[in-house]
């Protein structure tokens, strides 16, 4: 069991480090079109800003903010969001996954952000998942 | 460690023919990178090559690796969960 | 002497493969073992990023400019480096990430049934 850290030092700089840290980490995700980075790695991101909020408040923070429900909800959405873009693409007339068709200003770019964004999401859920099972494990 | 020396040798012995570092001509830059990275920026209009290629060229491989890291997630929820029952029995 | 120094990423990775396999195999200790384990991969992960290098090239990002419509910009294939093993690669990365995460959990169960973590010490009690 992780508890709450006793020096104020960590504390503090914690509470004041995560939101850039989480910026950051959609940055990278927005900007996987014309910088490195992309899905994966903006996922790993958002993981991470949360694992440090869990070590340095203690688990039981950390398993209020974020309940198994939601975690559930937020892998599931991502892939969802991936497979229901492919079968957009097939009901409007082309091949699976195939983004030339949809309705859009630039279609295989938007597609591609869609796709990205889904990514991100499964990632940074599946890493709090396994953080969390593999600490509140007795 | 005498199998892991044999096995190292072996292996150096084998890496003599592959290409050298840096080689324009290598097989795995000759049949069909190239194309990849003349028409990724005209088809797609995404500058970075890498992202052009993992999500729309091949766009079902990323598909199945989302699967296989959710798959992972739900195997590490189901391997450790605690069972009332099974300190009873 | 020439063939060793125009090959030498063949040979880091040959030498990381063999720490790893080395772990792997002679140490008694299960988190060891999957520690050696883990340097595998990451080795086999080096080799296939290395086989994509051109000499004098750059990353495979196209510095677009000003041009939006991208019909004006001619793109010569020796100039990129390959980014197809940088792709293949980023799926394996994450495969390895999720292969560690399941052996850890895998490991959290057997320290609870056997209380050791010796490999030796778990083959006798299940005898």
């Amino acid at each position: 069991m992780i508890r709450r850290q006793d020096s104020i030092i960590i504390t503090t700089l914690t509470r004041l480090l995560t939101p850039f840290i989480q910026l950051f980490g959609l940055y990278v995700i927005m900007h996987g079109h014309s910088s490195p980075g992309g899905g994966f790695q903006g996922g790993v991101i958002l993981g991470a800003g949360f694992i440090l909020l869990a070590i340095s408040f203690g688990i039981d923070e950390a398993k209020q903010r974020f309940s198994e429900g939601l975690i559930a909800v937020f892998s599931s959405a991502g892939v969802f969001i991936f497979a229901g873009i492919g079968l957009l693409c097939l009901f409007l007339g082309a091949n699976y996954l195939d983004y030339g068709i949809l309705p859009v200003v630039e279609p295989r770019s938007l597609g591609m952000l869609g796709v990205e964004i889904g990514i991100g999401i499964t990632v940074m859920a599946v890493m709090i998942s396994i953080f969390r099972d593999l600490l509140t494990f007795e | 460690m005498i199998l892991t020396l044999a096995t190292g040798l072996f292996l150096i012995y084998g890496a003599m023919d592959m290409p050298k570092w840096g080689d324009p001509e290598s097989p795995a830059s000759v049949n069909v990178s190239p194309r990849y990275i003349e028409k990724a920026f005209e088809e797609t209009a995404v500058p970075n090559m890498v992202t052009a290629v993992l999500a729309d060229y091949r766009g079902y491989d990323t598909l199945g690796e989302t699967t296989v890291i959710f798959a992972a997630g739900i195997c590490c929820l189901l391997i450790l969960k605690r069972r009332k029952k099974e300190e009873a029995t | 002497m020439d063939l060793l120094i125009s090959h030498f990423n063949y040979f880091i990775s040959i030498c990381l493969m063999m720490v790893g396999l080395y772990a792997m195999m002679a140490k008694m200790n299960l988190v060891k073992k999957l520690i050696g384990m883990n340097i595998f991969q990451w080795s086999i992960i080096l080799f296939f990023v290395s086989t994509g290098a051109k000499h004098g090239a750059t990353i495979p990002i196209v510095e677009a400019g000003h041009s939006h419509h991208g019909a004006e910009v001619i793109l010569q294939a020796s100039h990129y480096v390959n980014p197809l093993p940088h792709v293949l690669m980023l799926t394996a990365i994450v495969v390895g990430v999720a292969t560690t995460g399941v052996a850890l959990a895998l490991l959290l169960r057997i320290y609870r049934t056997y209380h050791t973590l010796e490999e030796d010490e778990i083959l006798q009690k299940m005898r």
